[in-house]
């Protein structure tokens, strides 16, 4: 038994009626523990057979774990929906203070439902629900000066969440995302659009409830040993010295950092945009998701002269991370790092996910360059290898189409490439554009058989690694096989909403440990269990809303180029796609 | 009260050390402190915490750190009708418990807003000074020391 019952309540909210009720579902946390594996059944109820993803049906569900506000790094949320990129299971997880602030608020879940006919924003605050008129918010281009407003009128200051969109999620771009405290995001499948279409600005949500353990002694000792865990140990210092940008030059090093598009995997210029140049001249402050002593956030400071006045200067604070910096910088040929750093700042404003966007422009430069695309379609702007200027105008036209063609790439690359042809060069696995992995088999197969088509679903990336430094390749069968027992444990970390950065600490015997002082007794047996359960509920949602296997297709340029692994061959992985279809059935 | 020392000779240094805040630039928003003072009293949350870390207008200017800063001559303890609020050596107050009418006027004489509220027990919950938090902050930016020393620092 929880011996805190306020994680079984589940906030559902109407927009349609401006209306909410909390229903208590204790069953439902003990036997799924919170985040991914209750935010699946939860979508699996509430989201009819083949509904529109941007129609009012379409449910967000957003749910937390028992650990949060616990213990440190269990920091997370766990968004699920309907994904308007994909068609099909959209989830997205988010730091900044969004989990304390659900938790401590009282609640495990939130689903929100329906649409509303003007556009508003939901507060809520502890157990009170507002719904806010936020008609002069619409349209207000900057995302910073809608986080501004929304701060100076709500309570509830360092113990809340401002979760918001930008104007790509207002017009349904059906990769804008949702952004949390500035910084962070549910970036992936679309979440933004979902909150566009129902005319939602934004979820505030604050409280800073108690929460009772079930004994005060063991608690405070297994929370100093993972406290300890977290400042000195060695599987944290990347995360908090040069942060995820620290993996630029690495992966440069071992020939996998996509460039060009994917012509390459070194880039010449890798020094200009690493972590460390980053952290040398631009490194401005480092933040942490609440109840994370880690604090892997980092901001760079730009400071810029105005043109058209001497003397003049302002200075930007930009988030980067080595996804932006893969997808924006080397994919594009962007060496200069303030003019990654703009560009970046661009789709951040705008509110896009990063990582599709630059995976969208890199296959729009290629295609131009092979002249499948021209200045007729895109009206003007002549993609350029490098030429950030042309990329951060052209952020806006994907949020403001002016024609058809930037109308396509807001509808995503698979939509685009369709349209335009090169699909051979579209960089998209399961209709998700790729992250910043060419390591081997083992990140591509991982992407394309993850349930949310995302590197983080099973690390392939890891799994190359690991063959890298034992030097056997596995067998295609045996590679899907620990991708998908990886994925299954990863189910158990996202259903406790643990960062993935603290996996290393979050042991199953640890996770064990740190359940049993919040009162749920789970064995290290059950977790397996439980993980392919989720998973396959996930599956199961996927194929009721039309998915298979059997449609998806790895571009061909994944095969023209080397990898550390070696030449990848599209033998190994239809075996491999082959033994994933069979674990589905 | 769990985690205070009550041991003679800590006392005596809880007596003319106090909770100081040093360089907040260095802060990075973790809020390891506000956890750890609710977690003093063996509760997971924030209902009980009495430091509260929140930006400074948006996170990209950093944050601020709101906590007892030990006043000499406290200005809750001078609205206090019930004197529930026993100013102490060194600075800062005491609560008692039994005086106190939980009628909010301290927390609204203190102009840096470093008494939070109990909403369950309807009393001020003020920083003891007993310096739980600073071995929680990942900076250092939270020490028992002589007070005024972080300040003149910068």
């Amino acid at each position: 038994m929880l011996k805190d019952d306020s994680l079984s309540n589940i906030l559902y909210i109407d927009l349609t009626k401006k209306s909410f009720r909390i229903e208590k579902r204790p069953d439902l946390f003990e036997s799924r523990i919170g985040g991914s594996g209750v935010a699946i059944r939860l979508l699996a109820e509430e989201c009819p057979q083949g509904c529109d993803p941007l129609g009012p049906d379409n449910p967000i569900v957003f749910a937390v774990g028992p650990l949060t506000a616990m213990f440190p790094l269990a920091s997370k949320t766990v968004a699920m929906f309907k994904s308007p990129h994909t068609g099909n299971l959209g989830e997205s997880h988010c730091g900044g203070r969004s989990s304390a602030a659900i938790r401590l608020a009282g609640y495990g879940a939130i689903v929100i439902k329906g649409a509303s006919e003007i556009p508003l924003y939901l507060a809520i605050h502890g157990s009170q629900v507002f719904f806010r008129d936020a008609s002069p918010l619409w349209g207000m281009g900057n995302s910073f000066t809608v986080g501004r407003i929304i701060r100076e009128n709500e309570p509830g200051a360092g113990v809340r969440t401002i979760m918001r969109i930008g104007g790509a999620g207002e017009r349904l771009v059906s990769y804008a995302c949702v952004t949390a405290e500035t910084y962070r995001h549910f970036g992936r499948l679309g979440l933004g659009a979902v909150f566009g279409s129902k005319k939602l600005k934004a979820v505030v949500v604050s409280g800073k409830r108690s929460i009772p353990v079930a004994e005060k002694k063991p608690y405070r000792e297994l929370y100093d040993e993972i406290y300890q865990l977290a400042v000195t140990s060695s599987v944290m210092k990347k995360y908090h010295d040069l942060g995820t940008a620290g993996n630029v030059l690495p992966l440069n090093e071992l020939g996998s950092l996509p460039t060009r598009n994917l012509q390459s995997a070194r880039f010449e210029f890798a020094e200009n945009i690493s972590g460390e140049t980053l952290a040398k001249n631009y490194l401005g402050r480092r933040l942490a998701c609440a109840h994370c002593p880690v604090g892997c956030i980092h901001i760079a400071a730009l400071r810029e002269p105005y043109a058209d006045e001497a003397f003049f200067y302002k200075t930007s604070m930009i988030s980067y991370d080595y996804e932006p910096i893969f997808s924006l910088g080397s994919l594009l040929e962007i060496s200069e790092p303030e003019g990654l750093l703009k560009l970046m700042e661009q789709v951040e404003i705008w509110g896009l996910d990063a990582m599709s966007t630059g995976v969208i422009f890199a296959w729009a430069t290629e295609a131009m360059d092979r002249g499948l695309i021209s200045e007729k379609d895109t009206g003007g702007p002549r993609f350029d290898w490098g030429n950030w200027q042309t990329y951060a105008q052209a952020v806006r036209m994907i949020v403001e189409p002016p024609n058809e063609f930037f109308r396509t790439l807001a509808r995503g690359l698979d939509c685009a490439s369709a349209k335009y042809g090169g699909e051979e060069f579209a960089l998209t696995f399961g209709g998700n554009e790729m992250a910043g992995y060419h390591t081997g088999p083992g990140a591509h197969l991982g992407t394309m058989i993850g349930a949310r088509h995302s590197h983080l679903d099973n690390a392939g990336y890891a799994a190359d690694q690991k063959a890298l430094s034992t030097g056997s390749i596995a067998e295609p069968e045996a590679l899907v096989q620990s991708l998908l027992e990886e994925e299954g444990w990863r189910q158990i970390l996202s259903s406790l909403v643990i960062c993935f950065f603290a996996r290393g600490i979050y042991t199953p015997e640890m996770v064990s440990r740190a359940l049993r002082v919040s009162g749920l007794q789970i064995s290290q047996d059950d977790f397996i269990r439980t993980g392919k359960e989720i998973l396959r509920e996930k599956n199961f949602f996927k194929v009721r809303e039309g998915f298979s296997l059997d449609n998806l297709h790895f571009p061909k340029r994944i095969f023209e180029l080397t990898t550390p692994a070696g030449d990848i061959q599209e033998g190994y992985l239809h075996r491999a796609m082959a033994e994933a279809k069979r674990e589905q059935q | 009260m769990t985690g205070v020392c009550v041991k003679e000779e800590c006392r005596m240094v809880q007596d003319t050390t106090k909770l100081v805040v040093g360089d907040t630039e260095r802060c990075v928003g973790c809020q390891s402190c506000m956890f750890a003072c609710a977690r003093r009293l063996g509760e997971a949350g924030l209902a009980k915490t009495c430091i509260g870390v929140r930006s400074a207008g948006g996170m990209e200017r950093g944050f601020i750190v709101v906590v007892c800063r030990a006043c000499d001559d406290p200005s809750c303890a001078k609205a206090c009708p019930y004197s529930a609020l026993k100013p102490q050596p060194g600075g800062g107050v005491k609560l008692d418990m039994s005086r106190c009418m939980g009628c909010d006027h301290c927390r609204k004489a203190c102009m840096i807003g470093a008494i939070y509220w109990d909403d369950e027990g309807n009393k001020p919950m003020i920083c003891s000074h007993c310096g739980y938090c600073g071995k929680y902050c990942p900076h250092g930016l939270l020490k028992l020391g002589i007070k005024g020393d972080a300040y003149a620092e910068r």
